[in-house]
């Protein structure tokens, strides 16, 4: 990262700490380029969702109001969708992936005993889980082109919102991974990500939830599901600057707090 | 004061703590650019803690610690870019074959990827490892690992090569073949620092070594020097047979300059080691077996760290 952007100078001081990140990632695509299939079973997931959506249950919701105009259901559940699977692809990576690495297999002590430090092996995992769910977003955006759902060229503008989903939830579930202490702990991962997949104005407006819609918008995914739904239909409001600075202060934290709790484990 | 004159390694005072438990207690020990540095001592001495430390890998607690006139804490990634390390424990990547291990590692230090492709061939060649270059990490016997990681610390071509009991676990001829590099490359002027507990790899390898014990540094020199201060010239090693030789201790007293009991024979430490031989038959008594030797490290090291009877 250059010494003199603006990105560097906002960055808490662990994180500026970080040299070569890149070469963690390096390192994982080597692993993967060996077993390619792994990347792409998270494939499957929303594409039959899609197909669930597409073959049935759109057609018995009919329409949906959304920014004042109203809109086929399955154009407002498909970039819900989508970001979710973004949050599926980080979150599998930046759980099971690097609790291994980082109980069992010494991956990192052997990172950390180079010039690499606990930011690098923070950040290059972060980026890494990030890119991977990234891979499940265009996957999932093909699926749509294929359906005849991908509705107007906007939904690239979807994309950059997705890596930002990817970001934040990589970043916290790295810094989550950090305190496991078992494979058991792991049951919670889909206690937490079921119910944000659910309930992120995912599959109905934020009004409908009346009096509960604070609670909604409390759930990270939500502005990424805010965030994807108005850059797919092209409507840009001052709100999404809200949903960007809510990811970009979950990663901020978690990368920080996964960066310095592979210090304490590790560097004794 | 020239860069170059630093001293590879300096610390003062230097001290690990594992909560209420210190395992390094104040310790001070300077390295030479370029010598060959070894630390002895029995299991739990804190050799791995001392070296986990000057590798940039574990915080001191307190005194303080130069690597190449650089504080860890603040300098660490320059330091360990100028590091050769093989851990105690392998950390070997399992996800990558043989071959992937080592250009990685390059990579983490950001050396070109020609380079480390080239640099990890000639290195798998030198480990006689080529042939299993593209199999992966867990096929390896644990001796083939170590030599793996012992191949992946020279990656980087470093100034100081810390070695964590570099030959446990090898066969005498990888051994071998391990001692003629590290020749070369102290020949070349590269920092070697190692533990092991074999005595005479200490003796062959190590231009001066200290030794350690709960903690302490009970001695230090050269390897001849720590003979001649703490041995005789000779000893004489005699057997009684399986539980009997601590009983055979009383009568031995006043036998050579001192006695050493071990579970298997007793060694006597006497200038001749010949006559020592002849007063212990004179007294009557009669061992299974008898050998007079040239007194070594090892000596060294029980009287150190094990319990003699002299003191
Ligand atoms: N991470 C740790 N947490 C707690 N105690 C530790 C830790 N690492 C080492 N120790 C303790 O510190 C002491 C010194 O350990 P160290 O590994 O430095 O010994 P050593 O001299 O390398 O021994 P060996 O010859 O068996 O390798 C031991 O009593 C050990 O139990
Ligand atoms: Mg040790």
């Amino acid at each position: 990262m250059s010494r003199d952007t603006l990105l560097w100078r906002v960055a808490p001081p662990i994180l500026r700490s970080a040299r070569r990140p890149q070469r963690v990632v390096e390192r994982n695509a080597i692993v993967y380029r060996r077993t390619p299939m792994v990347l792409i079973s998270g494939f499957f997931e929303p594409l039959f969702y899609l197909l669930s959506i597409r073959i049935g249950f759109g057609a018995l919701v009919g329409d949906v109001d959304f920014a004042g105009r109203s809109i086929d259901y399955a154009e407002f559940v498909a970039p819900a969708l989508m970001a979710s699977s973004a949050m599926n692809g980080a979150v599998y990576d930046s759980t099971m992936n690097i609790f291994f690495k980082l109980r069992y297999s010494k991956t990192y002590d052997a990172m950390l005993a180079s010039p690499l430090g606990a930011a690098d092996v923070a950040l290059g995992e972060i980026a890494w889980a990030m890119l991977r769910g990234f891979v499940y977003s265009i996957s999932f955006l093909v699926c749509l082109a294929a359906l005849g759902m991908a509705g107007s060229w906007w939904i690239l503008a979807s994309l950059p919102a997705c890596l930002l989903i990817g970001l934040a939830f990589a970043s916290v579930g790295m810094a989550l991974t950090t305190y496991m202490r078992s494979w058991a702990d792991f049951d919670w991962v889909p206690a937490i990500t079921l119910p944000l997949f659910l309930f992120s104005a995912t599959f109905y407006p934020l009004s409908s939830y009346g009096g509960l819609a604070w609670i909604v918008q409390l759930s990270p995914l939500y502005h990424g599901v805010a965030l994807v739904r108005g850059a797919s239909l092209g409507v840009a409001s001052w709100g999404m600057f809200v949903h960007v600075g809510v990811l970009l202060a979950l990663a901020t934290v978690g990368l920080s707090v996964a960066a310095r709790r592979v210090e304490t484990l590790l560097l004794k | 004061m020239n860069v170059n004159e630093q001293p590879a390694i300096r610390a003062k005072s230097l001290t690990k703590k594992f909560g209420d438990f210190e395992a390094v207690r104040g310790i001070d020990v300077e390295v030479r650019p370029g010598e060959s540095f070894g630390f002895l001592g029995p299991n739990g001495a804190g050799k791995s803690s001392t070296m986990r430390m000057i590798a940039g890998v574990s915080p001191v607690t307190s005194g303080t610690l130069e690597i190449f006139g650089l504080n860890p804490a603040t300098h660490g990634s320059e330091i360990r870019n100028r590091l050769g390390v093989v851990p105690q424990a392998d950390n070997l990547d399992g996800e990558l074959t043989l071959l992937d291990n080592l250009i990685v590692y390059g990579r983490y230090f950001d050396i070109p990827r020609a380079e480390c492709v080239e640099r990890a061939k000639e290195l798998l060649d030198f480990v006689q490892l080529s042939e299993r270059s593209s199999g992966r990490v867990e096929s390896l016997s644990g001796g083939m690992k170590r030599r793996l990681t012992i191949a992946r610390g020279l990656m980087n071509r470093p100034e100081m090569f810390l070695l964590d009991e570099p030959t446990t676990g090898l066969d005498p001829q990888a051994r071998h073949i391990l001692w003629d590099r590290l020749y070369r490359l102290k020949q070349q002027g590269v920092t070697l620092v190692l533990t092991t507990h074999y005595m005479d790899e200490a003796e062959q390898l190590c231009d001066r070594l200290v030794v350690m014990d709960a903690g302490r540094i009970v001695a230090e020199g050269s390897p001849r020097e720590l003979i001649t201060r703490y041995s005789t010239r000779e000893v004489l090693e005699l057997r009684f047979g399986t539980g009997s030789n601590v009983e055979h201790e009383g009568r031995l007293l006043g036998v050579g300059n001192r006695l050493e009991v071990l579970a298997d024979r007793v060694l006597v430490y006497a200038d001749d080691g010949e006559s020592a031989l002849h007063e212990v038959h004179t007294r009557g008594l009669q061992p299974e077996s008898s050998l007079v030797r040239r007194s070594s490290l090892e000596d060294v090291f029980l009287r150190l760290t094990g319990r003699s009877l002299e003191e």
